[in-house]
């Protein structure tokens, strides 16, 4: 599996993510924002969190328009998969490639601890190594992770079994408790929780290790 | 020439932060503050002859996320 990380100023989760990739056997390349195209034969392109461009405007817009993200969109329409976590969800969401948008939390703070997920769905590259209705525990980082879906983009969601993971205890005002949702295609992944900080007994927990290594037998045969 | 963009919340999205606002007037002693919403305002510096339909472009592509934000243009 290759797998491309994009890296935009004010990423920080960028090499966490290269790792987790890794440790599942991915042969991984960092793809610097300014560079308008994804290296040959990328199977996968992920989408860090962090800070991307200060979140200056809204989280993730300005990234959304950078060059290298126009190649991430075609990348996606091309039926190629892609994987945004925390400020990648923010990015996602504001290129298009996934509905709804995210806002200020509800109670307006900073959140920052383990939260509980149940898997909405198993029948998803990301999520194939869970079964569905499992709960799992990945930490959450961020301010603006409140998704926001009006009624008939929630509906739709859960119609096209859509919803990857919902939160046990909504942290941050999320509509329909939605931690992380797909493409209808299925092969992009938004989420706000960190599975790249969950791969390692030393992170305090092992959680996310399953996303990656489904990830890897899945498009190893792709 | 100018151009003034006010970036509101769409009607029924819901606005953490003008609400705090709203609770911060109300223990400031202000009373009678029903509601608070909270947007911003973006001031472009155009070259004259810039059509209001170019900045109807920049608001669409970027100053707005049309999926939750609306926005209304004033030309000077």
């Amino acid at each position: 599996m290759k797998a491309a990380v994009i890296v935009f100023p004010g990423s920080n989760c960028d090499r966490d993510l290269a790792v987790a990739f890794e440790q599942a056997g991915a042969d991984v390349t960092m793809v610097w924002h300014k560079d308008t195209d994804l290296p040959e034969g990328v199977d996968i392109v992920g989408i860090p969190g962090g800070f991307s461009f200060g979140d200056y405007l809204r989280c993730g817009a300005i990234a959304a328009n950078s060059p290298i993200c126009r190649s991430v969109v075609k990348h996606a329409e091309r039926g190629g998969y892609a994987l945004g976590i925390c400020n990648g969800f923010q990015v996602l969401t504001e290129t298009g490639l996934l509905p709804g948008a995210l806002m200020r939390n509800a109670g307006l703070k900073f959140i920052c601890k383990q939260v509980g997920l149940q898997v909405a769905t198993a029948d998803s590259a990301f999520t194939s190594g869970y079964s569905q209705g499992q709960e799992i525990t990945i930490p959450v980082a961020h301010h603006d992770g409140n998704y926001n879906a009006d009624a008939e983009l929630l509906a739709r969601l859960k119609g096209e079994d859509r919803v990857a993971f919902t939160y046990t205890d909504n942290p941050n005002g999320s509509d329909g408790d939605i931690a992380g949702i797909l493409s209808d295609n299925r092969r992009v992944l938004g989420m706000m929780p960190h599975p790249e900080r969950s791969v390692d007994e030393r992170h305090g927990g092992t959680d996310g290790s399953a996303m990656f290594r489904s990830l890897m037998d899945q498009l190893v045969t792709a | 020439m100018k151009a003034r963009v006010h970036v509101m919340l769409k009607n029924g999205v819901l606005d953490p932060q003008g609400e705090a606002v709203r609770h911060a007037l109300g223990s400031l002693g202000f009373e009678g503050v029903e509601g608070v919403r909270q947007g911003k305002v973006i001031e472009l510096d155009l070259a004259d002859g810039t059509s209001e339909d170019t900045v109807k472009d920049m608001c669409e592509k970027l100053l707005a996320n049309t999926v939750i934000e609306s926005y209304s243009i004033e030309l000077s």
